[in-house]
This record gives C-alpha cells, sequence and structure tokens, in this order.
C-alpha cells in the first residue's frame, strides 16, 4: 500500500488534548527537516495561522469547536499531554500513579507554574475545574468524562488526589482538559453565570505557553510567547490566527504568503501545490485522521439485518477505488472502528476483499436470487432498493454515496440518494431513526473506548447507537475493556470487538481520510512523529535572518 | 418560524463525537429549550419590548446586541459605499443610453449589463483575488486589516484599511451596476416620450436642461422606490462576498447563527433588521419629496 511507509499512530483526541485539531501524523515531505533539529532556536516572528471559524469562546472547556480548541490549548494546559508517540507526559503535573485498584488517581504538581496574571498555581485550581465543569449550570460538553468521578481533593498545594466510584479507563486521558483559574473564575461559575466571565470573552489567563493579547470578532486572535512558561519561553515570540470561512480564499492567501499554515482539500494538496515555488515555500505533511467514514445500516430493516446481506455489501464496495476517487488515495482504508497504528488496532480480522462473485453468492444465500425486469434482486415480490441518507456540504461523503450507488447498482440493488442538512439530518431521521442506509463518519478518540456507540444498552432515541447493533459478545468486551485501566489487560478485550465488528459488519467501514497540513518552510523545528505536528509548537522556530514580521 | 426547522443548538455541538453527545439534555434544560414553544416566545417577546434581546446560545454567552453592534457598521459602511458608488456610474450611463437610444454607447453598455448579470459574485471575486492579490499582489485579498496592523504608522493603517475594501466593493458594485443603469434609461426613456418634455424643446430649452432638469427629476422617481427597496437586503448584508473575502459582517453573522440554530441571534438580527428597513423606507418616503415637489405640498397643493 502507497501509505504503508507512514509511521501511523493512535488516536489523539483533538478536543480533550487541545492541540490545533489535527491529532496525529506522519511526514511525507520536509527536505529541511534533519538539518533544522541540530539548529540553535532564535527566538522572534510571528506565525500567522488560519482558522475557518471563529473561536466560540476563550474557556475552552465549554467549547466543541476546533478553532476555540487550538486557540485555547496555546492559552491554557492540562495536568498531562501527549508527547510525539502519544504516550502520556506530564505537562502541569510532574508525575501521576493509580492506586492498585485503579479506583484512586494521584497527580503531583509541577511547582512554580504561575497564572499568566502573576498568581501562582495550585492544587485547588484542579479541584476548582472540576467542580466548574460538573456544574450543572456550566454548559460543557465534556461532563461525561467525569460522571464516574466521586470526588476530587487537594492535598495540600502540589497533591490532587480523585476517586473514581468503579475503574474508569479514560481517567487519564481526562485530565488532560483544560486547568482553569479558580481566583478568577470561582464567582462566576458559583452563580451559574461563566459564559459571562471576561476570561471567557476577551481577557483568558491560563498557563500555557501563550497569553492572550486581542481578538476582534470574527477576524483575527492575537497571542504573545509567555516569558514565565514552566518549559520556558516559546520560540515564536507572537501568534496570529486569521478568521477565513472560505477554504478557497484561505488556499489564495497561502500562496500570497498571506498565512503560514493552512490544512489543504486533497485535489489542493495532489494536483494544485505540485509547482516548485510552492515546495520552497511550505513543507507539506499528511497523517491519518481521526475519523473514519462508513456506511450505515438500519439494522432494524429486516434486510440489513440479516449478516449475510451487510457482508456482501462489504465485498461489493471497493474501498480502494472509493479512496482513489473521492480523495486522490489520501486516506487508509478501516478495517474497523480504530485507526490501523494505534495500540488497541488489530489488522486480524476478517476483511472483505472486493469481489462481486462472493458478494452475489451471499445474497443468493440470502434468499436474494430472483430478478425483476429492471435487473433488480428481487424477494417475496419486492425489488432491493433503499435510501441512503448524508448530510449537504459534505461533498466528500456525497461522492462516498454516489460511488457506492453505482457498485451496488452491479449487484442489482437500486439506492436512492437523498442529501439533508446536518441539523434535519439528526434530528429527523438518525434520532427518529427514520433511514435505511447512511453514509456518515465517526471521531476517534485517543482513548478505545467506544461504549456509546457499540453497546446494546445505548440504542434508545437520543443515544448514539443509532444504527441500533446489539450483540452481546461485543457488549462484554465494551463491558471490560471500560472497567480495566491497564493497557495491556485492554488491549485483548479491543481486539476481540474488532474481531466481532468485522465479521458482524454492522457498518462497512470505509476509510480513514489524512489530515493535509501545510506550514511555512521559514518554520524549523518541526517534529513529525505519531502525534503529527503542533504537539511540540513552543520549539518550533525561525532562524534570525529567516524573520519576516520583525515590528512590535 | 425558526422553530419550526429541525434541530437545535445543544444537538448540533459535534454531532459525530461521542462524548459531547452525552450532555445534550443538560444543555437543552439549561437553554430552556425544553419548555413549550409559545412559552418560549412570549418571554422572548417579553424582554424585546423591554429592549432586552437576551445573550447568544453560543459558547461565548455575550449579549445579542453587542455581537450585532460589532458587525453592523462595516456592513452598512460597505453597503453605503457601494450604492454611491453604483448611483454615480449607473445614473449618467442609464441617461446617456436612453438619449443616445441604439447609438453604439448604448449598445456598449447593454452588453455590459448582460455580462454584469450573467457574472456570478462569487467567480468574479476568485478573479480578482487571483489577479491583484496572488498574481499582481497589489492588493489584500481578505478580512479588514494586515495581521501586523496594529505595528502599522497611523496614516498606513487608514490606507490599509481602505485597501481592503476595494476588492469588495468592486465586486458587490459590479453586479449592481448592472441592474441600475438598466432600470434608469428604462425610465429615462419613458420619461423623455412624455408631453411636456416636448413642450420643454419647444419652448427652446437648451436639451442639456431639458434631460438634466426636466427629464432626469421625473425619472429618479422609480429610481427611489427600487432603492428604498433594496436597503434591507444592503443592511443584512451580502453572504457570499462576506465569505469570500473573510469580512465579519452581518450576513455571516446570520448565517452561522441560523446554521447553529442560535435563536436569539437570529431573532435579534431579524427586529433590527426590520426595524432599519423601515427608517430607510422613512428615508426613501423623505426623498421623493425632495425629488418631486408635488408629493411635498400635499392635500393643500391640490386645491
Amino acid at each position: 500500500m502507497k501509505t504503508a511507509r507512514l509511521v501511523a499512530v493512535a488516536g489523539i483526541v483533538a478536543l480533550v488534548t487541545g492541540c490545533a485539531g489535527d491529532g496525529d501524523r506522519a511526514v511525507e515531505s520536509a527536505p529541511m527537516l534533519p538539518s533544522s533539529a541540530s539548529e540553535a532556536p532564535a527566538y522572534g516572528d510571528t506565525y500567522i495561522d488560519s482558522l475557518l471559524g471563529d473561536i466560540s469562546s476563550l474557556i475552552p472547556t465549554i467549547t466543541s469547536d476546533g478553532s476555540s480548541h487550538a486557540v485555547g490549548g496555546l492559552i491554557y494546559s492540562g495536568l498531562v499531554r501527549y508527547d510525539k508517540n502519544l504516550a502520556p507526559e506530564g505537562d502541569l503535573a510532574e508525575s501521576w500513579q493509580f492506586s492498585t485498584d485503579c479506583r484512586r488517581l494521584t497527580f503531583r504538581l509541577r511547582q512554580g507554574v504561575r497564572w499568566h496574571d502573576g498568581q501562582p498555581f495550585t492544587a485547588d485550581d484542579v479541584v476548582f475545574t472540576w467542580q466548574a465543569i460538573v456544574d450543572p449550570r456550566t454548559p460543557s460538553p465534556y461532563k461525561a468524562d467525569y460522571i464516574d468521578v466521586e470526588k476530587v481533593e487537594a492535598d495540600g498545594p502540589q497533591t490532587v488526589h480523585v476517586y473514581y466510584r468503579q475503574p474508569y479507563a479514560k481517567a487519564l486521558t481526562s485530565w488532560s482538559t483544560w486547568i482553569l483559574p479558580r481566583h478568577l473564575l470561582e464567582p462566576y461559575v458559583r452563580e451559574g453565570r461563566i459564559r459571562e466571565a471576561p476570561q471567557n470573552w476577551n481577557a483568558p489567563v491560563g498557563t500555557g505557553p501563550y497569553r492572550f493579547v486581542s481578538r476582534r470578532a470574527g477576524e483575527r486572535i492575537v497571542l504573545v510567547a509567555n516569558p514565565d512558561y514552566w518549559e520556558g519561553r516559546p520560540n515564536l515570540s507572537r501568534v496570529v490566527y486569521r478568521v477565513i470561512p472560505s477554504q478557497a480564499t484561505t488556499f489564495l492567501e497561502l500562496k500570497a504568503k498571506g498565512v503560514d499554515s493552512a490544512a489543504l482539500t486533497a485535489l489542493q494538496y495532489k494536483r494544485q501545490t505540485d509547482y516548485p515555488a510552492f515546495a520552497r515555500a511550505y513543507a507539506k505533511f499528511h497523517y491519518p485522521s481521526n475519523a473514519y467514514t462508513y456506511f450505515g445500516f438500519n439494522l432494524r430493516d429486516p434486510r440489513f439485518a440479516d449478516r449475510r446481506v451487510r457482508q456482501a455489501f462489504a465485498h461489493a464496495i471497493n474501498k480502494r477505488e472509493l479512496i482513489d476517487g473521492v480523495i486522490l488515495g489520501l486516506g487508509k482504508e478501516a478495517t474497523g472502528p480504530y485507526k490501523p497504528g494505534t495500540w488497541a488496532y488489530t489488522d486480524h480480522v476478517k476483511t472483505y476483499p472486493y469481489d462481486m462473485e462472493r458478494a452475489r453468492q451471499l445474497l443468493a444465500e440470502a434468499g436474494w436470487t430472483e430478478r425483476n425486469a429492471d435487473g433488480l434482486l428481487v424477494k417475496d415480490g419486492r425489488p432491493f432498493t433503499f435510501e441512503v441518507l448524508t448530510n449537504q456540504g459534505n461533498d466528500e461523503r456525497k461522492k462516498v454515496a454516489e460511488i457506492i450507488q453505482s457498485q451496488l447498482r452491479e449487484l442489482g440493488i437500486g439506492v436512492e440518494i437523498r442529501i439533508i442538512e446536518w441539523a434535519a439530518l439528526l434530528k429527523e431521521h438518525i434520532r427518529k431513526r427514520r433511514f435505511e442506509a447512511i453514509v456518515l463518519g465517526w471521531g476517534t478518540g485517543i482513548d478505545p473506548d467506544q461504549f456509546v456507540i457499540w453497546h446494546s444498552s445505548q440504542t434508545a432515541p437520543e443515544q448514539m447507537n443509532h444504527i441500533g447493533y446489539a450483540n452481546p459478545a461485543a457488549d462484554r468486551a465494551l463491558e471490560a475493556g471500560r472497567m480495566a485501566c491497564v493497557q495491556a489487560e485492554r488491549v485483548q478485550y479491543y481486539h476481540r470487538l474488532q474481531e466481532i465488528l468485522a465479521e458482524d459488519q454492522p457498518i462497512v467501514f470505509l476509510y480513514f481520510r489524512e489530515a493535509l497540513p501545510v506550514v511555512s518552510s521559514r518554520i524549523h523545528g518541526i517534529d513529525p512523529g505519531p502525534n503529527g505536528i503542533s504537539f511540540n509548537f513552543t520549539k518550533w522556530f525561525v532562524p534570525r535572518q529567516l524573520q519576516r514580521y520583525t515590528a512590535g | 418560524m425558526i422553530h419550526l426547522a429541525p434541530g437545535d443548538p445543544t444537538e448540533l455541538a459535534g454531532a459525530d463525537d461521542p462524548v459531547l453527545q452525552q450532555s445534550v439534555e443538560q444543555m437543552r434544560k439549561l437553554y430552556g429549550l425544553d419548555q413549550p414553544l409559545h412559552v418560549q416566545y412570549l418571554s422572548w417577546l417579553k424582554r424585546v419590548v423591554l429592549l432586552d434581546f437576551g445573550r447568544s446560545f453560543q459558547p461565548d454567552g455575550r449579549p445579542v446586541l453587542d455581537k450585532i453592534r460589532e458587525r453592523l457598521p462595516v456592513t452598512l459602511l460597505l453597503n453605503l459605499i457601494e450604492m454611491l458608488i453604483i448611483l454615480v456610474i449607473a445614473i449618467p450611463i442609464g441617461v446617456r443610453s436612453a438619449t443616445h437610444q441604439y447609438s453604439t454607447f448604448d449598445k456598449v453598455t447593454t452588453l455590459f449589463v448582460f455580462v454584469g448579470f450573467a457574472t456570478p459574485d462569487f467567480w468574479l471575486a476568485i478573479l480578482l483575488q487571483i489577479l491583484f492579490g496572488v498574481h499582481l499582489g497589489w492588493l489584500p485579498m481578505s478580512q479588514l486589516r494586515h495581521p501586523m496592523w496594529e505595528y502599522l504608522p497611523f496614516w498606513r493603517q487608514q490606507w490599509d484599511f481602505a485597501s481592503h475594501l476595494i476588492l469588495p466593493i468592486a465586486v458587490a458594485t459590479f453586479g449592481g451596476l448592472a441592474g441600475f443603469s438598466r432600470y434608469m434609461r428604462q425610465s429615462m426613456l419613458e420619461v423623455i416620450r412624455q408631453d411636456y418634455i416636448q413642450s420643454a424643446r419647444a419652448k427652446g430649452l437648451d436639451e442639456r436642461k431639458v434631460i438634466g432638469k426636466h427629464a432626469l427629476r421625473n425619472a429618479l422617481m422609480p429610481i427611489v422606490t427600487i432603492l428604498g427597496l433594496s436597503l434591507p437586503g444592503l443592511i443584512g448584508g451580502s453572504v457570499i462576498v462576506e465569505t469570500i473575502f473573510a469580512i465579519p459582517g452581518m450576513g455571516l453573522l446570520m448565517v452561522q447563527s441560523v446554521f447553529a440554530r442560535d435563536y436569539p441571534v437570529i431573532m435579534g438580527n431579524l427586529v433590527i433588521v426590520s426595524t432599519l428597513t423601515l427608517v430607510a423606507n422613512l428615508i426613501a418616503d423623505l426623498t421623493y419629496s425632495l425629488v418631486d415637489p408635488r408629493i411635498r405640498v400635499g392635500r393643500r397643493g391640490r386645491r
């Protein structure tokens, strides 16, 4: 496979770690990289990044958009973060320890860390952050991560104990959340008005590598290096985020050097940046993103309840053709819900090579043998036709649906495609279970726990197992994987889960697409790895003679 | 009405993220979305009477009025300049092609008008961006200010801001120009066929006076009407131009609020735009009396 040389490893949740929303990655072309690692870093210059949407607020704990997390990730820090190889390492916490029964997690905090306003950071801030998230009046989308937390206790200024009601596999991951300043936010949280705090609009105070300078709504956000950052002052002295809602405009700005970094589309990456001047000005990176696209069945439909029909579909859908046709080959085939290369992933599962004969045979076994005048398969006098839904505004999914339509047509199955606005699709079809088939995507977190997607208890209207999957063996694997807190032990449960899912094909797992960032080549010190590029942003620098923005 | 659109703000946050979806119910309660619709509407109406438009559902939770206040000026500025340029160019073109009907000038402008009508905004915008922004590098392509704006000297700041407006205004003007010069031509053609123009000419008036004074004033009446009608669109902003040029104006705010089902901002926006539309129509009515004194005299004039 073309992408085999990539070092693809685990999924990081941008949402949890707050890194620029692009998870982990491997590098393709960056000619200057090896030498730059040995160069002595210089301080200065401004890094100009682009955002497709404005940040929704400056306390990322209450936001769910990538922009807020990218900016918030530079202003705030968590107790732990993920290094180049996605191993957890201390950030505000110097070290941590689980009790033997996995129900107590103890953090030892770093000494001498100060908030941007000069106040010392202590264990009370950690306790407060937890209180703020779980407060019912705080509109935080991350409450579910702390449901199993019984209490959080400060033990002196440098130690925090977190007690869990039962072992919780995502415990450590959840503490990469942005720690909030108690001395500023407590009154607002107490009154249930955290959104109205000035720290949420234009005066955020964190412990991260950059301090907030200014923002203009819908226009830009300016940050400046924090000289007191615990790891030392970052090299790039200033970061400016420009809000440019059109991807086409962002691309033109990139060509005119108006921004230093942007995420490209597959077409831009492959065809429109393939000239020498661009290669001199920018380094291109690519790595599998943390989300996969799938073709989902409504398993309540008797036709799709038959596993042989789903397996036939898996054989009939040519994933390679999809990847080549839709994203110009910039993706990896998916065999299950975990990204290839992550610790929970296994390739020892049943695979479904493109095989029309086998697909026909499976359908025949399921009773689909006759054909009508239109060439469609017929059973009990009814032709095999159904409707596949996908959301508006995602060209990729539309194309996926179209290719699947033509591939299934060869089998004698008629597919209609309907494209519906996101909100309407969710509310009227997905949540009410009024669909036959869908083309959608799932994000994968840094932790492999996917209880809420696959467990049979999660099929109620507002829950996420909307396809209605229920398999007791899968349930057992999910429960066991969630309760165990030792990675070595969890691996077996998740491998088991993938075997079951591959056999069952409750959805046809299609592909993990690649994230395609480019960064100005004057930026040195980028050290791509399984965790992508932005994990060591504070170490990036521009050699003095290449610095572009020296004013101020 | 907006509640008839399916989906609500809480559901849209990270719809394909399993973690986020689990907090939906709590959030609905927080925003009062679990209340019946009429209860929600009445409580909204009560607050609006007191000029309280509430706070946005977005995580920033800012007052709706603040959000509108920071976006209205740039939209108004852009559109007023645009309108002004359109009028200054379209009226002479219209008049001339009417008085010289079927002349070469008329034919050329007719052609221009059809090109103008047929050119999609976004296409023209991208072409101009590529030409002036990427290839020539003369003009900035997006937003309103240079990233390093704070560090420029005062006059450079002013020029920087102005230069950011050139392309968006050029694009917005181009489409409008076509329409207005057509209207002007049509209404001028009608007027110069009237008897009173004949009599003005008959009494030996200078042709320039006939056209400039007698005909133009009457021909402007329909233009004022159309201007009045196009004001709501002007205040609402242009989504396409604002998106492509990354200008944080009213159009973008409205569209983003609709996609996020941010009801307070949508409602606030509608109220503000409606109010300004009423004001604009009042201004248009007053302008009639300037253009045509007969209206000002009113009942007394009829006797």
